[in-house]
């Protein structure tokens, strides 16, 4: 393998091991922030017990977002000099303004959250969370306006100088805040990230609950979750379908991949059953065809035009069948997590809702799917962008550093895939070995906490 | 002033303030291990960091994303250039902070050995990188229009290694004076009698580095043309006398402040001299990466600009006001009254 396919490579294992992390911390932030604010109104010990419980968990992945994504700022600059080069003047600043604005907030005021418990007032530890929380997504919106402006470039110019080396540069940075695509990017991904965090906190919950262990407070985490869940889902899927129109207007490739529309038509039905063939340029399969369904969702138009791969030359098109593929099954997830959820405030208004096993069982085995519906999203955002790194401006194969050898880089991809791998043990072993021991052993320091606190 | 200037000082005071800052974390690390003779010793000294280590290390990505944002050319090159020392940095960054938060989470001893032995690596290790790469970059990369002809064992040249070694002495003591004001007892006092033993070789190392550079470097050319630089220098050597003379007198905050203004001023000693290059060539000057040629247009400075004149002070204010609520001596007591501690 070559420098490229092997820095492409290790961008996806380090960027996707990142996500595992992130998502939770966005959505698990708000809701500790939320369960420590009751605390604070209402002095009810079990609130905090909330807080903190689902603090440790919190911690425990928290870590790993903060060190892995040190990795993805590093990276652009080792693996990708040239692409850094090119759009540094423009994709340079939200990064910056992001440590800046928003990354210090968060990285302090966690250290205040975590250490101030018999230093701060009890008002003020609750205003650290939802500083952190805040900081948290606000540190989202700055990398995806960056990452939206690969997906649909705005605000710049190309200059030549006197090398005659072209790169891109910054002409309109309000353009750049507004972009439509980095919005919408953003509420999608911020608010997929609260279905982790609810279906991790319903998971874990139901697990307890099953187990008789601890009702009053299990039950009132999952029905705060599963609320919490429920509007999340639905937001997710609101945003995924205007996200779906700003592809199609700015993405042509990745709409048509993700659909696997390979003629330009207008009334494009959606097929529940649908099978790419690549080879031969048609899909093999396409049954239970709801009429002009993809231009309606697409487009907003049900009689819309739908641009097809065929309109394409091979060379400017995704990989359909990853970006396909990922697609479905992300939407699919989503759906079921959606119905999950909407179950889980049902049930959980009940009194006897510990009775319901099986549905607290398929909760618990629901708790990785939020996150690979994720990683299915950043597939399609990522592969369907393909050729391209920069859409339109840039390629992929032209952003690679020139001065980096395959030796290097396979012993970066090792060193990673290994480092990564003995992370990801621990870190599960610590998350199943605290989340099983349930908040019994956090109970003497939190009365004493208490006690000194004020 | 032109903005490129500007934020030349921006980008020495970033990395400045990082060195000051995450100094003395990286010290603490790679000292625990001496000084904390047990077990509660050493959770005292991963806890005397723990509320501010996160927000230390953010002046890194802090200077990285200035470097980024408004010398993009810089940022391409020395990133992908350093590849493989900067790899190692972020492997030991990575398992730093991975070993603060899970030290403490299984009792286990040989839990406890490994977090241990990871804590004094991952101080150890970034210290040096650090100095070996600002030496290069001191020294000049070996770079030209056709790219870059150096390697990292070629980092790992003389005057790279003297100024890795600066680095690891300076943040070492500036790791045991942070020990000596953060904690009590015997701890403490071992940790003033380290500073004061650490502080001879660092004195040495700091002189043998002041006269090597004069043979590896340009760095002096500058002092020759504005001789006021020359105070820069001279700040950091009285600084680091300082340091001495209050850790003799035991007035530890002194001496603790004595090395932070001492790290600053050695980072700013080094960067004058670079000016206006951010990374020099050693091959002809012609190929020098400066604040003129490799910066972003002049849009990009002055959005730049706004957003650090808005929120740098900012994030100074609520960091003091961090350092404030976290100005007491920890103890056993503390950390075993938080169980969120490490």
């Amino acid at each position: 393998m070559d420098v490229l396919t092997l820095s492409r490579w290790q961008f996806a294992v380090t960027g996707m091991f990142h996500f595992i992390f992130v998502p939770l911390t966005l959505g698990l932030s708000i809701l500790i922030a939320y369960f420590e604010t009751r605390y604070v109104m209402t002095n009810d010990e079990t609130w905090l017990k909330m807080a903190k419980f689902w603090g440790k968990l919190f911690l425990i992945n928290f870590i790993l977002g903060i060190v892995t994504g040190i990795t993805m700022e590093f990276q652009l600059g080792m693996n990708w000099a040239e692409y850094s080069k090119y759009v540094g003047d423009i994709f340079g600043a939200p990064l910056a303004i992001e440590a800046m604005v928003a990354f210090f907030l968060e990285s302090v005021f966690i250290g205040v959250w975590v250490f101030g418990w018999n230093k701060i007032s009890k008002k003020m530890h609750a205003i650290s969370i939802w500083i952190v929380a805040v900081a948290t997504n606000l540190s989202a919106l700055w990398i995806l306006l960056a990452n939206g402006w690969m997906q649909h470039p705005v605000g710049y110019h190309l200059v030549t100088n006197t090398a005659g080396q072209v790169r891109a540069e910054m002409i309109d940075f309000v353009a750049m805040l507004v972009n439509p695509y980095g919005l919408i990017k953003f509420a999608h991904t911020v608010t997929s990230g609260y279905v982790v965090a609810a279906f991790f906190v319903m998971g874990i919950s139901a697990w307890h609950l099953v187990r008789r262990n601890e009702m009053t407070f299990f039950k009132r985490s999952f029905r705060a979750a599963s609320i919490f869940g429920l509007v999340a889902c639905i937001l997710v899927a609101v945003t995924g379908e205007f996200h779906g129109v700003e592809i199609a207007k700015t993405q042509p490739t990745k709409l048509a991949a993700m659909e696997a529309v390979w003629e330009t038509q207008r009334g494009v039905p959606l097929s529940l059953i649908q099978f790419p063939d690549v080879d031969n340029e048609r899909n093999s399969i396409a049954w239970l065809n709801i009429p002009n369904l993809v231009s309606f969702l697409a487009v907003h138009d049900a009689n819309g035009e739908v641009k097809g791969l065929k309109d394409f030359p091979k060379e400017l098109r995704p990989p359909v069948l990853p970006t396909f593929w990922s697609f479905r099954i992300m939407v699919a997830l989503g759906m079921f997590m959606t119905f999950i959820s909407m179950l889980g405030v049902y049930l959980s208004g009940k009194k006897d809702f510990e009775k319901y096993k099986l549905f607290l069982s398929v909760v618990l085995f629901s708790l990785p799917l939020p996150y690979i519906a994720g990683q299915l999203g950043w597939i399609v955002a990522e592969v369907g962008r393909q050729p391209w790194i920069v859409y339109g401006v840039l390629k992929t194969s032209d952003a690679v550093s020139k001065s980096i050898s395959t030796v290097q880089v396979v012993g970066s991809l090792l060193g990673f895939t290994l480092l990564y791998g003995g992370l990801a043990v621990i870190d599960i072993y610590l998350l199943a070995k605290y989340s099983r021991k349930g908040p019994d052993g956090i109970l003497t320091s939190i009365s004493y906490a208490t006690e000194r606190r004020n | 002033m032109e903005l490129q200037i500007t934020w030349f000082i921006l980008w020495s005071v970033l990395w400045a303030v990082y060195f000051m800052l995450d100094g003395f974390v990286l010290g603490t690390g790679m000292l625990s291990g001496m000084l904390g003779k047990s077990d509660m010793e050493k959770r005292v000294l991963v806890n005397s960091v723990g509320p501010v280590w996160n927000g230390n290390e953010v002046w890194l990505i802090t200077a990285g994303g200035a470097t980024f944002a408004a010398f993009p050319t810089t940022y391409a090159l020395m990133f992908s250039y350093l590849y493989t020392a900067l790899l190692l940095l972020l492997f030991a960054l990575i398992i730093r902070g991975v070993a603060f938060e899970f030290r403490g989470k299984v009792d286990n001893p040989s839990w406890k050995l490994s977090s241990d032995v990871a804590i004094i690596l991952s101080g150890f290790v970034p210290a040096l990188l650090f100095g070996v790469a600002f030496g290069n970059i001191f020294e000049g990369l070996p770079m030209d229009g056709s790219g870059y002809h150096g390697s990292f064992l070629a980092l790992l040249n003389p005057y790279g290694l003297v100024t890795g070694v600066l680095f690891v002495l300076l943040f070492a003591v500036h790791g045991a004076l942070y020990a000596s004001v953060k904690t009590n007892g015997e701890l403490s006092s071992r940790a003033r009698r380290m500073a004061g033993n650490l502080w001879i070789p660092l004195l040495i190392v700091a002189v043998v580095f002041l006269g090597y550079t004069k043979f590896a470097t340009r760095l002096y050319d500058n002092y020759f043309k504005w001789p006021v630089l020359l105070l820069i220098p001279v700040i950091a050597v009285a600084a680091l006398i300082a340091v001495k003379y209050f850790t003799v007198k035991d007035a530890m905050f002194k001496a603790f402040a004595s090395s932070c203004v001492t790290i600053v001023f050695v980072t700013f000693t080094g960067v004058a001299g670079l000016f206006p290059s951010l990374i020099p060539s050693s091959i002809d000057p012609a190929y020098n990466l400066t604040i003129f040629n490799s910066s972003s247009s002049q849009y990009t400075l002055v959005i730049m600009t706004a957003v650090a004149v808005i929120f740098v002070p900012i994030v100074i204010a609520y960091k003091v006001w961090v350092y404030r609520v976290f100005r007491a001596r920890v103890d056993e007591k503390e950390v075993l009254s938080n169980s969120e501690a490490y």
